[in-house]
């Protein structure tokens, strides 16, 4: 799949909120691809954490909004602890959902769980569901 | 020497078990804790985003409450706890702008910066008490248990806040052999399970743990143990689900280490509430003979 | 229109002092609650008020002082006011109340939790316990919910006169008046213990063992009832534990 590289769709702005939010140097990733390697999660991915890494060092807030990366991960943190330039992967893809979640958009509704299932789900089970899915 | 005991919110109902077994564990081996006797929910995840610190909030006033205990040292049993617990209190010991901020927002309680030290079970019994003194009180070896440790990722990562290097633990390894139990090891026994991922992409978060399973009973282990009640979650009670979705006829049975550290320990079987787990599990553990019958 | 009669003094001999509601400044005795001094001023209640006794909820207010950023509450029936009170009252504030068949519950923590999910949403900020103006420790109930504790929060929120300012203010939107009024009604009606010699005395009465009696008393005439009743044994005030009455048919 190509990438279109050019000033006009790279977003600064969302590179500095996103370095903001995460205070990570995702600059210095030099796209070894240990991260996606080590990801449980890559089979339900459709871009990997590679790519998201390098999506984000051009700006390009298109291709970004079409990752659904950030909503899949599970904050395992393999990739962090992997990475060679210790870029702290899951802060970013933290920010990343941060960015959505804080527009007050929420990615899984409290109200509409089937009841069943809260009958049924521990309780971190959606505590740390609303803390990483809802704003 | 007294330690606090942070149980978090799940323990208290779906995962009685765990928590009634560890109690038990602490009594037979002569650790003395006491449980906070006010405390809230830590949040279960640590939160990522920099600029966040209303999400530390949480975790930072159940460390004041240690401190007011008057112990340092806090015992959890849920890894996610752990974590959470852990981390927050790194930055408070470590970043002194947002250790400021956060104590002038919580303007009701005392100030904090790092002063308690956050365990779990596991290597609290590693480090403080000793996996000899745990093997002198075992009276009932886990004979002829293959069972595969399962860590999960909140122990292990990330590396301020690990137990065990990530890519090579051997502490969970080493508790079960204490207890007399084989070990089976396997190299998805540090992935994770899918957590809170039951909520936003279930169907993800089934595939993984059926992989973690797979690659277990693969190498022939007959029973997964755990530290976390939404890993038991994850991994047990949607057994039933993997049963229609994959191919996956033979159910696994899943104890927390410490309902089989209790058993070792000469404990009741009915201070393991084996009820909560699956239905197989108290089975297998009678085939095993290893149900200890309380004496009158 | 009511008639004043022309020798009413209508002198004000406290001081006044000024107070801001809603926005505009106005001078006031400083001897009024916030509630009084309103109606000073020339409002008039026709919602945010209730009992003028400090139990019912609905007066709650908002108020802050100059030069303080922090945030204050009160019940405008209870408070006094204070020079430069910048006050704003908070008749309703929306919170939705579940919907449910109490009859078909049975008290357990996962009713809750299937009610109001958005109960795990709390991030123990405290904003609510800082702005309950009864005192109630909020955090503290909603922590006691969420590891399944209904007596505990039962107990916690006894005092909560359902003013709604906890909700207010709470980041995680969660209604934590509500979820407590369930919290409280499911501990009274599942979880506390029943009162045993009060099952044992309907039993009996069921069975019929006052029905005697009872039937005795009601074909009485007035003035046999009267007679009967003046001459009843009556526990003296002055009788010890061991006392018991001559006729024992009905013990």
């Amino acid at each position: 799949m190509p990438i279109n590289i050019s000033s006009r769709n790279s977003d600064d702005r969302l590179k500095s909120k996103v370095h903001e939010i995460s205070g990570e140097q995702f600059q210095k990733c030099y796209q070894c691809g240990t991260c996606s390697g080590s990801c449980p999660m890559t089979e339900h991915l459709n871009v990997f954490p590679r790519r998201v890494m390098a999506l984000l060092q051009l700006g390009d807030k298109d291709a970004l909004a079409e990752c659904n990366t950030p909503w899949v991960c599970a904050s395992c943190h393999v990739c962090m602890v992997r990475c060679p330039r210790g870029i702290d992967i899951p802060r970013v893809m933290e920010a990343l959902r941060q960015l959505k979640l804080r527009e007050n958009v929420n990615q899984i509704e409290p109200s509409q769980i089937d009841k069943k299932e809260i009958e049924k789900l521990p309780q971190i089970a959606l505590v740390s569901g609303f803390r990483k899915f809802t704003s | 020497m007294k330690i606090s005991y942070y149980p978090g919110c799940t323990l208290k109902t779906k995962a009685k078990n765990l928590e009634v077994s560890a109690l038990a564990c602490l009594d037979a081996l002569g650790i003395e804790y006491e449980e906070l006797p006010r405390w809230n929910c830590c949040g279960a995840v640590y939160s990522l985003a920099d600029d966040d610190l209303i999400h530390m909030i949480a975790p930072v006033r159940d460390l004041i409450r240690v401190r007011e205990q008057g112990h340092d040292t806090v015992l959890t049993l849920c890894s996610m706890c752990y974590n959470t617990l852990a981390r927050a209190n790194e930055l408070m010991k470590n970043d002194e702008e947002k250790r400021n901020t956060i104590n002038m927002f919580m303007d009701e309680e005392p100030d904090y910066a790092g002063e308690v030290r956050v365990v779990h079970f596991l290597d609290y019994l590693r480090d403080d008490y000793g996996w000899d003194k745990v093997k002198e009180k075992v009276t009932v070896p886990l004979a002829g248990m293959k069972t595969a440790p399962y860590y999960g990722c909140t122990l292990l990562r990330p590396g301020d806040v690990a137990i065990d290097p990530p890519d090579h633990p051997t502490v969970f390894q080493e508790c079960m052999e204490t207890l007399g139990a084989e070990v089976v090891n396997f190299p998805m026994s540090t992935q994770c399970c899918g957590t809170y991922q039951v909520l936003g992409n279930p169907d993800a978060a089934l595939k993984i743990s059926y992989d973690i399973l797979r690659d277990a009973t693969g190498r022939g282990a007959e029973a997964l143990v755990l530290t976390c009640p939404l890993c038991d979650y994850n991994l047990g009670r949607r057994q039933d689900e993997m049963m229609t979705r994959y191919d996956f006829s033979t159910e696994v049975p899943l104890f927390y280490f410490t309902q089989l550290m209790a058993l070792a320990l000469g404990v009741p079987a009915e201070k393991c509430h084996f009820e909560l787990n699956r239905e197989i599990s108290e089975g297998f553990l009678k085939a095993k003979n290893l149900l200890v019958k309380a004496s009158a | 229109m009511s008639t004043v009669s022309e020798d009413v003094t209508t002198e004000v001999k406290a001081k006044l002092i000024p107070i801001f509601i809603m926005g505009k400044k106005y001078e006031v005795p400083e001897t009024l609650t916030i509630m009084k001094a309103m109606e000073y001023a020339g409002y008039k209640y026709i919602r945010g008020c209730g009992c003028r006794g400090g139990v019912c909820g609905a007066c709650s207010t908002v108020y802050r002082k100059p030069g303080d950023y922090k945030i204050y509450v009160g019940l405008a029936c209870q408070t006094v006011v204070e020079p430069e009170m910048y006050l704003t009252q908070i008749p309703f504030y929306p919170a939705m109340r579940a919907t449910y068949n109490f009859h078909e519950l049975e008290g357990t923590p996962e009713e809750v939790y299937q009610l109001y999910p958005e109960l795990f949403r709390c991030v123990a900020c405290n904003a609510c316990t800082k702005v309950c103006p009864m005192d109630v420790q909020v955090m503290d109930y909603i922590a006691a919910l969420k590891r399944g504790d209904i007596k505990a929060a039962a107990e916690i929120s006894f005092d909560c006169i359902q003013c709604g300012l906890c909700a207010s203010r709470c980041m995680g939107e969660v209604a934590q008046y509500h979820i407590a009024q369930l919290a409280r009604r499911l501990n009274g009606a599942y979880l506390t213990p029943r009162a045993e010699h009060l099952a044992t005395m309907v039993a009996n009465i069921d069975a019929g063992r006052f029905a005697d009696g009872l039937n005795e008393l009601l074909a009485m005439d007035v003035d046999n009832l009267k007679k009967t009743y003046q001459a009843r044994e009556m526990e003296p005030a002055t009788a010890g534990e061991d006392w018991s009455p001559k006729e024992a048919k009905y013990l």
